[in-house]
């Protein structure tokens, strides 16, 4: 029983992986890109992908959402991202976290950085509480207060955030551009090698801290989570047959306690406690599938205490 | 307590679709306003800024 019980987990491990590198592939399809180095101009890039993939990765096809709430609130004059902010909030709304931890491709490279065997650190349960607040004012300062407010003589912006911090930006498309293109490589300066460092140490830091840049730095993720608690796709607990043996709490890569705060703003829906859960009480719950009345399930109860 | 969570449901229930119409909202509005053109002008260029050059 247990070794089938392995066995699932083992194979649900690697559907997961299938589903994120097919996903990674869909978002950067442009395989000519890589190939002669350009980046894809097509009409697809009027639309904002649900993930954080640079839109100057040269096999990109679409636009990421970051980037583009930043190109739209910092243009000449300063415009509301209404079409930027609506496609965010349907994503919330649809899929929620589940974005991170099903379709990200940075998370995905982050996944395969923690298979490292190597021991895990867990950081002291009240820096990670204030940690986790980094991300949204990431969110709030560098993506939407200053490209919104500090502008040039001729009335635009930065986009703060992919210029200073973005790793996913550096990896997909400063590196290889850079590598591949002469002029490109001419340009550089410390604001490449910047960003190499902050990229090296946040690849690193994820080695040892599974999903290190979506618990404390992603913007995107923090602004899905505000938007994980009613989203369509969701898990659930059946606090009835849970029997508390705390598996589920040692898989997480988001360290959070499934039983908990499972759906909440810090889970990504990933499914792991899930696969290891011997009760099989954890169920991921689109509404059509949602349990009848009378099985108690707990719901992302962030304070702590499960509702049944 | 089934009453509070039948009563929890409708409320996320309720959230859920208001926040579907204000995004079909938001997008429409957005895709009024041509703000597309904008994404698909910064997203065609290669962004300097975003991959540490610029």
């Amino acid at each position: 029983m247990h070794r089938d019980r392995v066995r699932s987990s083992v194979s649900r491990q690697k559907v997961r992986t299938v589903i994120q590198l097919c996903s990674a592939v869909l978002f950067n399809g442009f395989l000519s890109g890589l190939k002669n180095v350009r980046i894809f101009t097509g009409k697809t890039k009027s639309f904002c992908v649900p993930v954080l993939n640079c839109y100057s990765c040269p096999a990109a096809l679409g636009s990421c959402p970051i980037g583009s709430l930043q190109a739209v609130l910092g243009s000449a004059g300063g415009r509301f991202p209404f079409y930027v902010l609506g496609s965010l909030m349907l994503f919330g709304v649809l899929l929620g976290r589940l974005i991170c931890g099903l379709l990200c491709p940075f998370g995905l490279i982050q996944d395969l950085l923690s298979r490292i065997p190597v021991k895990k650190v867990s950081l002291p349960e009240k820096a990670d509480r204030h940690l986790r607040y980094v991300k949204y004012i990431l969110l709030a300062v560098f993506v939407i207060a200053l490209p919104a407010f500090i502008r040039d003589d001729s009335g635009s912006s930065l986009p703060w955030f992919c210029k200073f911090i973005c790793p996913a930006g550096t990896l997909e498309g400063g590196i290889p551009l850079v590598l591949f293109n002469k002029d490109l490589r001419s340009l550089i300066g410390p604001l490449f090698w910047w960003k190499v460092l902050l990229l090296a140490a946040i690849l690193t830091a994820a080695v040892f801290i599974p999903r290190f840049f979506c618990r404390y730095m992603c913007p995107l993720g923090a602004f899905y989570s505000l938007f994980n608690r009613f989203s369509l796709v969701r898990m659930s607990v059946n606090t009835e047959s849970c029997i508390s043996c705390g598996k589920c709490r040692e898989v997480c890569p988001m360290s959070i306690d499934p039983v908990h705060q499972i759906s909440g703003a810090e889970c990504i829906l990933c499914g792991r406690c899930r696969d290891v859960c011997p009760a099989s009480s954890i169920s991921l719950d689109p509404p059509a599938f949602r349990t009848k009345p009378g099985r108690p399930h707990a719901e992302g109860t962030e304070g702590g205490s499960a509702t049944s | 307590m089934n009453e509070n969570k039948t009563k929890e449901d409708r409320r996320i229930a309720a959230l859920r679709i208001f926040f579907l119409i204000l995004a079909a909202v938001l997008i429409i509005i957005g895709l009024l306003n041509k703000e597309y053109i904008t994404v698909l002008n910064k997203a065609v260029r290669i962004c300097l800024e975003c991959i540490g050059i610029g």
